[in-house]
């Protein structure tokens, strides 16, 4: 019996212990280029900060067009997608909102809902991930194929910081077009969301809702909502421009960081919403 | 242009010592090594090499892109390569044309050849404009001016590359492979150009440019280059004068 019963027991775990050390190699290799990402955005946000606040002003004529450029970018051109999100999200969150307040005569609670789903949570994270995919995307694309096709070099050899004439208008760009793009998505879902309350014949007229809405929003609501939306915005730009640039890239590599740059974007952008949220526990 | 007082002629410009050079795509590989080479002020050298011989990694160290792997190179008696912003306009002294142009394809031939001038001179467009027109009539690019680089042949893109290069009005130009790939007639037209650079083109004010080019072949470059060099086995030959390079090759013959 004991013989039968090692001879079941002992294949599996024979074969689970030669894949021990693998395991641990994948898990170490996985930490330790983990600690080398991290390690290499941190400088580069650091170089970038500082070549920020050294040459802020110079060749103003050339950088600021550019801020204008991906402001427009990553904000203006997005606003017709981003007014349909807003109405689309407008209808989610109070769709399902009034189906389960409704039946429990809660409906006063539908602005601190909208409040603390929308204003504090979907609406800065939903703006990040739509601008990392349309903007963010397209930013490892092109300055991965820049870099491939050896224009930064140029720019070195023309005496141009690439980090100011690259990635400086991109991240003050994308900060201005995520603070701006969320206010809009924000205000969108929260007109809609009446508008498809009034739809499904909920008792509440428009000044009881924007009543509870107002009583429902604080001071720190506004201060962090900015906070946090250029807070995203930059940390996209950075990981982007830190993934298509850092690295001298050969063209069939620009995939592969393209996928990387999203993947470490998202990571970062609910790593601080996170943060936020331990922020309004606290608070 | 560039703030300082041109060097007067026959004063050591490019100063090499026991330099090694690391390929710019892997710094770690050396493809060329005890170089020690002297350009001066005027002169006008032609290095060649066979395709992977390292011309290219060797104009770019020599641009000051990357540092030497190993010995010191100095411009203008001051350490290269120079990344510090309290020396940029030294750092400017120097033009470098890459091999393919390497133009920025977000932006138009003119604006191409307007950026260095706008970014480093805060320069509005209607304000770089007589410059850049100027260096789209010398390189006959004027037709171009408003194309993207995509939208342009090979030939043209080498030379928006070149007048991107001089809009500077730099002392020591670096021309990467100007001559590869290109028909007979843009040819002659490159070397016609480069050979008035060095003597003193009016775009320069007639001073005369400080020029080191590369090529894969030597003949078309008879009884233009005033020096030759060679890359090849990772070493660095200085040949002299084309005569003395005739005469070496007859000897040897």
């Amino acid at each position: 019996m004991e013989t039968g019963n090692a001879s079941t027991l002992s294949p599996p775990r024979a074969r689970l212990l030669p894949r021990l050390p693998a395991l641990t190699s994948y898990l170490g290799r996985g930490l330790f280029h983990f600690l080398l990402t991290l390690q290499g955005l941190g400088a580069f946000a650091l170089i970038t900060l500082g070549v920020m606040i050294t040459r802020f002003g110079a060749a103003r004529e050339v950088i600021r067009p550019r801020v204008f450029q991906e402001a427009a970018r990553a904000g203006l051109r997005l606003l017709p997608m981003f007014l349909f999100m807003a109405a689309a999200l407008g209808l989610v969150v109070i769709g399902q909102t009034v189906s389960w307040l409704a039946p429990v005569g809660a409906i006063d609670f539908l602005g601190t809902v909208m409040v603390i789903v929308v204003v504090r949570e979907l609406g800065p994270l939903a703006t990040a991930l739509l601008v990392l995919a349309r903007i963010g995307t397209a930013n490892v694309i092109e300055l991965g194929t820049a870099r491939a096709m050896g224009e930064v070099e140029a720019l070195e050899a023309l005496g141009i910081d690439p980090i100011h004439y690259l990635v400086v208008p991109r991240v003050i760009g994308m900060a201005l077009g995520v603070f701006a793009l969320t206010v809009y998505l924000i205000l969108g879902a929260l007109l809609s969301g009446y508008l498809w309350a009034f739809v499904q014949d909920v008792p509440l007229r428009p000044g009881d809702y924007f009543h509870q809405l107002a009583s429902a929003l604080s001071g720190l609501d506004f201060a962090l909502l900015a906070v946090k939306t250029l807070a995203f915005g930059s940390i996209i730009a950075l990981v982007t421009c830190y993934h298509g640039l850092a690295q001298p890239l050969r063209l069939e590599e620009v995939s592969r960081a393209t996928v990387a740059a999203v993947a470490q974007s998202i990571i970062a952008c609910v790593l601080i919403d996170a943060l936020f949220i331990i922020i309004y526990l606290v608070t | 242009m560039t703030g300082h007082l041109p060097a007067p002629a026959g004063a050591p410009a490019i100063e090499m010592t026991d330099v090694a050079v690391g390929a710019m795509r892997d710094p770690d590989t050396i493809v060329a090594k005890q170089i020690n080479w002297t350009v001066n002020a005027g002169e006008y050298w032609v290095v060649a090499g066979l395709h992977g011989s390292g011309k290219s990694d060797f104009l770019m160290l020599t641009g000051g892109l990357m540092p030497p792997r190993q010995g010191r190179y100095q411009f203008f008696g001051g350490a290269m390569p120079i990344f510090e912003e309290a020396r940029l306009k030294e750092r400017l002294r120097l033009g470098l044309v890459f091999d393919g142009g390497q133009l920025f394809n977000h932006l138009t031939v003119a604006e191409n050849i307007a950026l260095p001038l706008r970014y480093h001179y805060n320069l509005s467009r209607s304000q770089a404009a007589a410059t850049v027109s100027k260096l789209l009539e010398c390189t006959e690019l004027a037709p171009w001016a408003e194309s993207t680089p995509g939208t342009l042949g090979r030939s043209w893109q080498k030379r928006a590359g070149l007048a991107r290069a001089l809009a500077l009005k730099p002392e020591v130009l670096l021309v990467d492979g100007p001559l590869a790939g290109l028909d007979p007639r843009h040819v002659k037209w490159w070397l016609g150009f480069l050979d008035q650079l060095a003597k003193g083109h009016p775009l320069m004010q007639g001073r005369p440019l400080t020029l080191v080019v590369t090529t894969a072949d030597i003949r078309p470059w008879k009884g233009h280059a005033r020096q030759f060099a060679v890359l090849r086995n990772h070493g660095f030959v200085v040949l002299g004068a084309w005569e003395q390079l005739e005469a070496a090759t007859g000897d040897a013959g």
